[in-house]
């Protein structure tokens, strides 16, 4: 076995068990952990079977067939930081409805306060 | 007619009190909302002790979240009209009336304040003066009207626009894009001519550095609100 194939099965298969390990301590939502599984689990079957890689790279043209693995971690990468920017857009935008609802219910509840006891003032 | 005069304020405390005794003396029938967008001054102890509504927002959230705010207190509380006004002194108390009547002809939803209807005596920088020229140009082809002063916050909002903003406020430099915004939803837009003053405390969000910045990132918005479905 060469040297190359030993590290890219250690490498996926330790990105596998961390995902996992992450997912099962309930410190990753199923959700976000998806495209992680799907992706290590995808470059661990091509770093253990040769031949399998050989075919994909040869489909698209590469002559060094680990370099697919690059290529593979690459998209997945692009497309989990894009999936994160898309999460995080929804998440600035319901943290901002937040803060207005907290203005607006602070209000409230100060107008309800000076009315309810208006012996003591505003406070 | 119910009229709520909306003043987003960050660290605004050295000009916050003249700008609210103005609107007081020169429009005393509308109620007065200040949103402190998280200040780190005495913007929100201030506003309270002159007695008018204090929206306090617990962190900042920038222009566009602030103003949004105070549409949504209006849309809640039944306003007719809102009007938005600095509160770092630029705009004048005076001038609302021209505002209101604009509004009153009912052709308009929404009518703008503007700088250069009428030559006055407001002196832009040279960059801002650029980014004001191309702004209208594109703005006055996407609107399919004329629009000289595309970049003005001082505007008067009817209960359709009131609604329309308390659900969709652009965030960043809004309002450029609020304009778009509103077309696309078949508002009508006019603008009457106004003076401003130069601010009188408080820096302007947009330095001569930021400007270039300032007009590519509107742009590229405005051009991405066209595309939106």
């Amino acid at each position: 076995m060469d040297i190359v194939k030993v590290l890219a099965i250690a490498g996926s298969a330790t990105l596998l068990f961390l995902v996992l390990e992450l997912i099962r301590r309930g410190r990753l939502k199923e959700r976000y952990s998806l495209l992680w599984l799907f992706s290590s689990l995808v470059l661990l079957v091509l770093s253990l079977s040769r031949s399998l890689l050989e075919f994909f790279s040869k489909l698209v043209g590469i002559y060094y067939p680990p370099s697919l693995l690059f290529l593979i971690a690459f998209i997945f990468l692009l497309l989990i930081t894009l999936h994160f920017s898309a999460v995080i857009s929804g998440l600035s935008d319901k943290n901002k409805r937040l803060a207005q609802e907290l203005a607006l219910l602070k209000h409230d509840l100060e107008q309800l306060r000076a009315r309810t006891s208006p012996t003591s003032g505003r406070t | 007619m119910k009229i709520l005069v909306i003043i987003p304020a960050y660290n605004e405390e050295k000009s916050l009190g003249g700008v609210i005794a103005d609107l007081r003396t020169h429009v005393p029938s509308a109620d007065i909302a200040v949103v402190n967008d998280g200040s780190q001054d005495g913007t929100e102890m201030i506003a309270r002790g002159l007695g008018v509504l204090v929206l306090g927002l617990p962190f900042n959230l920038g222009i566009g979240g602030a103003m949004q705010t105070g549409y949504r207190y209006a849309e809640k509380h039944g306003y007719d009209v809102a009007v938005q006004f600095d509160g770092d002194g630029q705009h004048v108390a005076t001038e609302v009336m021209a505002l209101l009547e604009g509004l009153k002809q009912g052709t308009s939803d929404i009518v703008v304040g503007s700088r250069f209807l009428k030559p006055g005596e407001y002196r832009p920088s040279f960059f801002r003066k650029l980014g004001i020229l191309i702004f209208s140009t594109v703005l006055s082809a996407i609107l399919r009207m004329r629009v000289t002063d595309t970049t003005s916050g001082f505007r008067a909002a009817n209960r359709k626009v009131i609604e329309f903003f308390a659900g969709a406020y652009p965030e960043d430099y809004p309002e450029v894009e609020s304009l778009v915004l509103l077309h696309r939803a078949g508002m009508s837009i006019g603008e009457v001519s106004v003076v401003m003053r130069d601010r009188t405390g408080g820096r302007s969000s947009i330095t001569p550095i930021r400007s270039a910045y300032y007009m590519i990132k509107v742009l590229l918005a405005v051009f991405i609100d066209l595309l939106k479905k």
